[in-house]
C-alpha cells in the first residue's frame, strides 16, 4: 500500500482542517456517553465472561485427563482452544488496555493482569499499548504493519528474500505468541545494533525466557503427568500443542485483518508531527478495518472485529463497541470517508492477497495472467538470480514501458 | 467480683499460607507448587472463587444472608464471612467492599452484634443523601450478594472492668454502641436478658437524633431501658432542640463518676472532648468520616514517597507537574490511550482534562493502595498526594 501522502487520490483531501476538528468532537461526545453510561451491567458483563472462561478451560482440562479416548480428545482440545482464544482476545487483550479498570477491582486490571500466552503483559502493553495505538499505521513507526518480517509498501524497494514472506508469515501465525514475544523485545532491532548484551536488554529477556519457562512447563509437562493414570501423557500434551496452535492462527488471522486488507490506509512518518487530536482519530478511522458478523464473531475476534471503534476508543469496554459502531459509521458517511468492513473470508483473503502482493516486485502480481505466464516467471527469475543491478534495470525499463503506454 | 473478661471469640488470625513457609518439600508444600505450576499465570484460588469464595484460605468475603430494615432509611445487612473471619470485639468496625455501578467501593461499619451463635455478622446502614455506598446497600441490594471484607478493627472497645459508663452517641454513632450492649445484654423473645456477667454494670445511654422516627434502634434501647441494663436519656433534636454539651450535668449528674464513649458527628464529638478535656474527665470516641475531599482547580500535588511537593496549575497534567519537579514518572502514549502513566492516587481529588470528570481519593473509604489514576490526562483539583 503507499502511504496516503503519497497517493495522487488522497482520501482525506476535501477535509479542511476545521472539519477534522469537528469529527475529533464529536467522537468526543461518543466517549463521553458510553462513559457516563458505564455501570453494573457492563462490571455484569465482564465477570461472567471470566467466570465462564475459567469454567471451560477448567472443564476442558479435567476432560483432557483421559485425552487418550478420541471424544476426550477432540471435546477437550475444542474446548481448551476456545478457553484459549477467549481468555487471550475477548478478556487478556481488553483488561489489559485498561478497558476495565473503571471497576476498581485490583483481579481485573491491567496494572495487574498476567495472560496465559509467551509475552509478559508488561511488555506486550509497551507495544501495543503505548506504541502502536499512538504510531498506528505510521511507515517506520508502527512495526506491527509486517511486524518487522515483511514487506508492506509498494515504497519499501524489493528484494528477492521477500518471496519468502508469504511462509515467514504462516509459520509466524501458527507461533504467533513467540514471534509476539519476540516482537516485544524488540529482539530483531537488538541484534542489529549488536546490544544484546545491554542490561535492560538482558533483564527483559530474562522475563520473557521465565514466562515461556512456566507455560511450557504448564502446558507440556505439568497437564500431560496429570494424565497419566489414564495412559494420556502423549494425547494431553499434544491435545495443548494444538490447543496453543488453534489460539495463535486464530488471534493472527484476526490481527492481521484489523489493519492489513487492501484499501486501509498507511500514513508518512512526518505527517504526524504535531498531530492534533482529531488527526490522530482520524489517521486511527483510516488505518483500521472491520469484521462483519454475528455476535459469536465479535466475541471471538475479542470485538477487534469493531477494530475502527477499537482504534478510536481503545479504553471503552469492549462490549461497547457494537452499540457505538452505528454512530461512528454515520460520521464516516457524513465526513465522505470510507468504512471498511467486510466478513472474514473476504477480509482474510485481502490481508494475505497483500502479504503475496507485496512478496513479489512491485506490479508483478497484478501483470501476470495466464497469458504472459512464462515469460513473468522468467523476468522473475531474473530478477531474484541477477543481483541489485539487475532489479534495478527491469524496473526501470518497466516504468519506460508504462510511461510510454500513458503517453500513447 | 475481681476482673471479668467479655465473652470474645477466638480471635486468632487464620491468614493464607505462602507458598514454601510451610515445611518446605513437605508433601503439602510440593502439592501446593504443582497446583501452582498448572494455573500459572493465574493461581489455583482463582479457579476454587469459582466453586466457594466463602472457603478458608481465600480472600476475605462474606455473602449477606439478610437485609433487615430499620428505619425508613436504615437497614442491617447480615452477613456469613468467609471461614477466616477472626472474629471481633464489640465496638469494633469491619471495612465492606462492595460493588455498586459496577465500581468497587469500600466502606466501613460499626458490628451491630455481638458475636453470634450462628457466626453470622451484622452493619446497620444509615442511606446518606447523597451518598454512593450507603443508599445502594439500604435500598437496592439483594441477599445472596458477595461482599469484600476485612477482618474487624478498631479501638472503641470496653475496657476489661469498665465500671460506670455513659455512652454518648448521635444519629449512625449509635451503631457499635448497640454492638456492645447487644453483647452484654442479649434480646430474647421473652425480652432483653440481664445475664449473670452483666449483672453489676452501671450504664447510661444518650442518644441522640432528629426526630424519634429517626432514630436507628429506638426500640432496641427501649428495651434495654425497659429491662433495667441501662438507663436511656433520648434528645430528639425536634423535640429538645440540638443538645449542648453543657447540658451534660443535668442529664448526667454523676457524669465524674462514669467513662464515657461517645461516637458521632465530628462537631459533638469536639464538643465533647473539649467539655472532658477541661473537666478531666476519660472520654473514648469514634468518629465516621474523617476526611471530605473538596475539589477545586489546581493544587498542592504530593509524591509521598519520594517526597516531593510541587503546586500545580489546574490545567497541568499531574504528568507534567511531577516531571517538572524532578520525579521519574512512569508514561507513554501521553494522550491518555495507553495507560503507561499511571500512579496510584492515595488522596485528594484529580480531574480528568478531556472531560472533566473528578476521581477523588479519600482514605479509609477508596481502596487503601489507592485509587490508581493515569497522570498524562488528569490534573490536581485541590491538594493531592500520590503514591510514587
Amino acid at each position: 500500500m503507499t502511504t496516503i501522502q503519497k497517493k495522487t487520490d488522497n482520501p482525506i483531501a476535501h477535509l479542511s482542517a476545521e472539519d477534522i476538528e469537528q469529527l475529533g468532537r464529536e467522537l468526543d461526545a461518543i466517549r463521553a456517553d458510553v462513559i457516563a453510561s458505564r455501570g453494573a451491567d457492563d462490571a455484569a458483563y465482564i465477570r461472567t465472561l471470566i467466570k465462564t472462561q475459567r469454567s471451560l478451560e477448567l472443564g476442558s482440562r479435567i476432560v483432557l485427563l483421559a485425552s487418550v479416548f478420541p471424544p476426550a480428545w477432540l471435546v477437550g482440545t475444542a474446548g481448551l482452544s476456545v478457553a484459549k482464544i477467549l481468555e487471550n482476545m475477548e478478556i487478556g487483550h481488553n483488561v489489559l488496555h485498561g478497558q476495565w479498570d473503571w471497576m476498581r477491582d485490583p483481579k481485573i486490571h491491567s496494572t495487574t493482569w498476567e495472560w496465559d500466552m509467551a509475552t509478559p503483559a508488561k511488555d506486550w502493553q509497551h507495544s501495543h499499548n503505548e506504541l502502536h495505538h499512538t504510531y498506528t499505521n505510521v511507515l517506520g513507526k508502527d512495526n506491527d504493519l509486517g511486524y518487522g518480517i515483511m514487506r508492506v509498501d509498494e515504497g519499501q524497494p524489493w528484494h528477492p528474500m521477500f518471496l519468502g514472506q508469504p511462509l515467514w508469515n504462516f509459520i509466524n501465525a501458527c507461533f504467533f505468541e513467540y514471534g509476539i514475544a519476540a516482537y516485544d523485545l524488540e529482539l530483531g532491532a537488538t541484534i542489529k545494533k549488536k546490544k544484546l548484551k545491554d542490561p535492560e536488554f538482558q533483564r527483559r529477556l530474562k522475563g520473557v525466557l521465565t514466562k515461556i519457562r512456566k507455560q511450557a512447563t504448564k502446558d507440556y509437562v505439568v497437564h500431560p503427568a496429570l494424565s497419566i493414570p489414564t495412559g494420556s501423557f502423549l494425547p494431553t500434551l499434544v491435545a495443548n500443542f494444538t490447543a496453543n496452535i488453534v489460539r495463535n492462527l486464530w488471534s493472527n488471522s484476526i490481527i492481521m485483518c484489523g489493519h492489513f486488507p487492501e484499501g486501509v490506509e498507511t500514513f508518512e512518518k512526518r505527517s504526524i508531527e504535531g498531530e492534533t487530536r482529531g488527526e490522530w482519530y482520524l489517521r486511527q478511522m483510516l488505518g483500521s478495518a472491520n469484521i462483519s458478523g454475528s455476535k459469536a464473531m465479535h466475541i471471538a475476534s475479542g470485538n477487534l472485529s469493531h477494530q475502527i471503534e477499537h482504534h478510536l476508543f481503545p479504553d471503552l469496554p469492549s462490549n461497547r463497541y457494537a452499540e457505538v459502531a452505528p454512530k461512528v459509521k454515520a460520521l464516516f458517511d457524513k465526513y465522505g470517508l470510507t468504512y471498511h468492513a467486510a466478513p472474514f473470508p473476504k477480509q482474510l483473503y485481502s490481508a494475505w492477497h497483500k502479504v503475496v502482493r507485496l512478496s513479489l516486485p512491485n506490479g508483478w502480481l497484478a501483470e501476470t495472467k495466464v497469458t504472459n505466464a512464462p515469460s513473468q516467471l522468467v523476468k522473475l527469475y531474473k530478477m531474484t538470480t541477477g543481483g541489485p543491478k539487475v532489479r534495478r534495470a527491469i524496473v526501470a525499463m518497466d516504468k519506460r514501458a508504462a510511461g510510454e503506454r500513458r503517453a500513447a | 467480683m475481681g476482673t471479668q473478661t467479655w465473652p470474645m471469640t477466638d480471635t486468632i488470625a487464620r491468614p493464607t499460607v505462602p507458598l514454601g513457609s510451610r515445611s518446605p518439600g513437605s508433601v503439602r508444600d510440593r502439592l501446593a507448587r504443582i497446583a501452582h505450576a498448572a494455573t500459572t499465570p493465574l493461581v489455583p484460588d482463582d479457579y476454587l472463587d469459582l466453586f466457594n469464595p466463602l472457603r478458608r484460605g481465600a480472600a476475605l468475603r462474606g455473602r449477606i444472608v439478610e437485609v433487615v430494615p430499620e428505619t425508613r432509611d436504615a437497614a442491617t445487612l447480615v452477613i456469613r464471612p468467609g471461614a477466616d473471619w477472626a472474629g471481633h470485639v464489640p465496638g469494633q468496625y469491619v471495612r465492606v467492599g462492595i460493588d455498586v455501578d459496577g465500581v468497587r467501593q469500600w466502606r466501613a461499619y460499626s458490628l451491630t452484634h455481638g458475636p453470634r451463635r450462628d457466626g453470622h455478622i451484622s452493619i446497620t446502614v444509615k442511606a446518606v443523601a447523597d451518598g454512593t455506598v450507603s443508599p445502594y446497600l439500604v435500598h437496592r441490594t439483594r441477599p445472596g450478594t458477595l461482599v469484600h471484607l476485612e477482618q474487624a478493627t478498631g479501638d472503641f472497645v470496653l475496657a476489661d472492668d469498665p465500671g460506670k459508663l455513659l455512652f454518648v452517641t448521635a444519629g449512625s454513632g449509635v451503631t457499635p454502641v448497640i454492638g456492645m450492649l447487644r453483647n452484654l445484654f442479649p434480646s430474647t423473645d421473652e425480652g432483653v436478658l440481664v445475664p449473670e456477667r452483666s449483672r453489676d454494670l452501671d450504664i447510661v445511654v444518650l442518644h441522640v437524633a432528629p426526630s424519634e422516627p429517626d432514630s436507628i434502634f429506638r426500640r432496641d434501647l427501649q428495651a434495654l431501658d425497659a429491662a433495667g441494663a441501662v438507663r436511656l436519656v433520648a434528645r430528639y433534636d425536634d423535640v429538645h432542640g440540638v443538645l449542648d454539651v453543657a447540658d451534660l450535668a443535668s442529664l448526667v449528674p454523676d457524669l465524674a463518676e462514669r467513662t464515657t464513649y461517645a461516637c458521632g458527628p465530628g462537631g459533638l464529638l469536639d464538643a465533647l472532648e473539649q467539655h472532658h478535656d477541661e473537666a478531666g474527665l476519660p472520654l473514648s470516641t469514634e468518629q465516621f468520616r474523617a476526611a471530605v475531599v473538596v475539589a477545586g482547580e489546581g493544587g498542592t500535588v504530593t509524591f509521598g514517597r519520594t517526597g516531593t511537593v510541587v503546586e500545580a496549575g489546574g490545567s497541568t497534567p499531574v504528568l507534567e507537574a511531577g516531571e517538572g519537579a524532578g520525579v521519574l514518572m512512569p508514561s507513554g502514549c501521553r494522550m491518555g490511550v495507553c495507560y503507561g502513566c499511571v500512579v496510584p492516587l492515595k488522596e485528594g481529588a484529580v480531574r480528568d482534562l478531556r472531560s472533566g470528570d473528578l476521581t477523588t481519593a479519600v482514605p479509609g473509604e477508596t481502596d487503601p493502595a489507592g485509587v490508581l489514576v493515569q497522570t498524562c490526562i488528569n490534573a490536581a483539583a485541590g491538594p493531592c498526594t500520590f503514591d510514587l
